[in-house]
């Protein structure tokens, strides 16, 4: 034979061995590449929720109230700069509601109660789980107000009724009536300059089986007005997607920025979640070991089983003078490809696996993890090939004399 | 005085209580075309191993192209087969999922360079050139033969071994591959030939008988040939 010349390189038949194996042998390796695509398709799955269960079940946690207290500290209250403040500091990313209150004592047919001034849309966003018979108030009216349960009931107030409400304003002391003047006249000196009445409807009724019952709530710029003050609030009520740990820091950063504010965080709403986060985590984790263990043992069998029918071929390479991790390589070159496809297979199918679980369980979409694609692909070629080894290494114990002549 | 391209004496081969085979002494010089025949068991092929580099004899020496393989490591006889030796088989034994250039092409990846100009050339050698492109399911038992056969010679080896390599074909394709086999003898190609076939082993320029191990007959049938 003429000298050979380097046209072709070893590179390429290398590949044009694999391929060949891979496309012409499709029907055989289809069992090996569905083994590593559902194995693929549960892990890439099982992380793409493992990764969105925080971010899902802190949403549903936040179904269940604030997470966190903010306060003012001594006897100052909390003025708007410092919700505003407070409002960047915490990010509105994160913000599912956060609504200020103030509370005012008022007088309703000379009975004591307690009006809630809020921002009735952020209220809103905290406390989803409130039972509202009727609607939430009405931004444009903001005569419209909710009572709570029990002082309808104590009222006899229905929806649409209407209702005066008085009371001393703000920075004004209250005047004992006299005993000199008769009703009329007692009821006049209560309408004078320092004192406040209005009427109010009832929009809604608010149910929530707590102290929420006790209370009116009004828009809280009503109230202000009402009352002759500027924006006070006693507390602010937040409802943040965040965990125990994350909510933690964020209050020492409060309390270290916005040093006129105490935050407390809602303990039992935070531990449970974290609790209830950290057991499904680690429930996924658990299945994700699983999985990837019966990925390995079936791309065991499957590659133990591809070595035994390839004998011969493998036999006949040996016997063409191929050392035994050059055919290994060749074997395990064909894992990788398998492992590939698989993996790369499972990624979109697994996707679509996280995104049913999701909807029907939390009843909202999930997120595509880009980084997802070249991770799965990664570890189903690992592990192909970690599964590969102890089969491919059977090629040493291959003699072509014997496998050649037909044992 | 022609070179001795194969030097095999007093070897021996034991498996357990059976001598496969006892005691040979047999030298090939290049260019020669040797068949060995016999009846089953008698240690054919056997010796055919040894010759090739896929097993080794438990007494004796053998000397190819110089070297003495008979103690050699299995790595060291597998590079040794692979630069001196071009196999042939019964059953071809051709890559399934390779074309014909393809299954040529590996045995020059295993050997250095694939390189598809020197392995199509092969491939017309054995008038095989059109169906380069097909798979070995898509040849007959005599295409696929002579794809076996354009594999073992696309190294050059130093001698070509044919295990019953006409065993599994029917007369006209074993008239095919003993014209190529006549032409690469004439071209001075060492082949020996494992045959049961009296016909295949008739048209060799040298026979040797096996029986029970020993070399029972040493036949030089240049006359035949020549005839």
């Amino acid at each position: 034979m003429a000298s050979r010349t380097r046209k072709g390189s070893r590179l390429r038949m290398y590949f044009r061995m694999l391929s060949g194996s891979l496309i012409r042998r499709a029907s055989r390796l289809v069992i090996a590449v569905l083994a590593i695509a559902i194995g693929a398709t549960i892990l890439s799955g099982l992380v793409t929720i493992y990764y969105d269960i925080p971010e899902q079940l802190g949403r549903e946690f936040r179904s269940y109230g604030a997470n966190l207290i903010v306060l003012p500290r001594g006897e100052a209250k909390i003025t708007r700069e410092t919700l505003r403040a407070l409002r960047e500091l915490v990010g509105e990313g994160r913000i599912v509601g956060l609504a200020p209150y103030r509370y005012q004592t008022v007088k309703i047919n000379e009975q004591p109660y307690i009006i809630a001034g809020t921002d009735l849309e952020e209220a809103r966003n905290n406390s989803p789980f409130w039972y509202i018979e009727g609607s939430w108030g009405d931004s444009q009216d903001t005569s419209q107000v909710l009572v709570g349960h029990e002082i309808a009931g104590t009222l006899g107030l229905k929806l649409g009724d209407t209702f005066t409400v008085q009371g001393v304003k703000y920075g004004e002391s209250a005047e004992a009536s006299r005993q000199d003047l008769s009703a009329e006249e007692n009821q006049k000196r209560d309408l004078a300059r320092q004192n406040f009445h209005t009427k109010l409807t009832v929009r809604g009724i608010v149910s929530t089986g707590g102290a929420e019952e006790g209370f009116i709530f009004a828009d809280i710029d009503m109230l202000d007005d009402l009352i002759g003050d500027t924006f006070r609030a006693d507390v602010i009520e937040c409802s943040i997607a965040a965990n125990a740990a994350e909510l933690s820091e964020l209050s020492a950063e409060i309390e270290r920025i916005i040093p006129e504010l105490q935050p407390r965080a809602v303990r039992r709403l935070t531990q449970s979640q974290d609790i209830v986060l950290g057991k499904l985590q680690a429930l996924v984790l658990l299945v994700t070991v699983v999985v990837l263990i019966i990925t390995m043992i079936s791309v065991y069998t499957t590659m133990t089983a591809m070595v035994a029918e390839r004998r011969r071929e493998i036999a006949l390479k040996k016997a063409l003078g191929a050392e035994n991790k050059l055919v290994m390589s060749e074997l395990l070159g064909e894992g990788v490809m398998l492992g590939f496809t698989g993996g790369a297979l499972g990624v979109f199918l697994g996707f679509e696996f996280a995104l049913r679980v999701s909807l029907n369980v939390f009843g909202r979409g999930i997120n595509f993890q880009w980084a997802l694609i070249p991770a799965t692909i990664a570890v189903f070629i690992i592990i192909t090939v970690a599964a590969s080894i102890i089969p491919v290494r059977r090629v040493m114990d291959i003699h072509p004399a014997i496998v050649l002549k037909g044992e | 005085m022609p070179q001795k391209i194969l030097e095999l004496s007093n070897v021996s081969k034991i498996y357990g209580n059976l001598k496969a085979l006892s005691d040979i002494n047999l030298s090939v010089n290049a260019g020669d075309w040797l068949s060995i025949m016999g009846p089953s068991g008698s240690g054919k092929t056997t010796m055919i191993n040894i010759i090739g580099c896929m097993d080794t004899p438990s007494t004796g020496s053998v000397i190819l192209d110089g070297t003495d393989i008979s103690r050699e490591t299995a790595g060291n006889l597998t590079r040794i087969r692979r630069d001196k030796i071009g196999l042939i088989f019964q059953q071809f034994h051709l890559i399934s999922y390779l074309t014909a250039l393809e299954n040529v092409m590996v045995a020059q990846y295993y050997h250095s360079m694939p390189d598809e100009e020197e392995a199509m050339e092969a491939l017309a050698k054995v008038g095989l050139a059109e169906r380069a492109g097909h798979l070995p399911a898509q040849l007959s038992g005599g295409e696929q033969q002579r794809v076996c056969i354009a594999r073992a010679l696309i190294n050059s080896p130093s001698i070509l071994l044919g295990d019953e390599p006409t065993g599994n074909l029917d007369e006209e394709n074993e008239r095919v591959v003993v014209d190529i086999f006549r032409r690469l003898h004439s071209e001075g190609v060492t082949i020996i030939i494992v045959t049961h076939d009296p016909e295949v082993g008739d048209v060799a320029q040298r026979k040797i008988i096996l029986e029970h191990g020993r070399i029972t007959q040493d036949i030089d049938q240049t006359p035949i040939i020549r005839t």
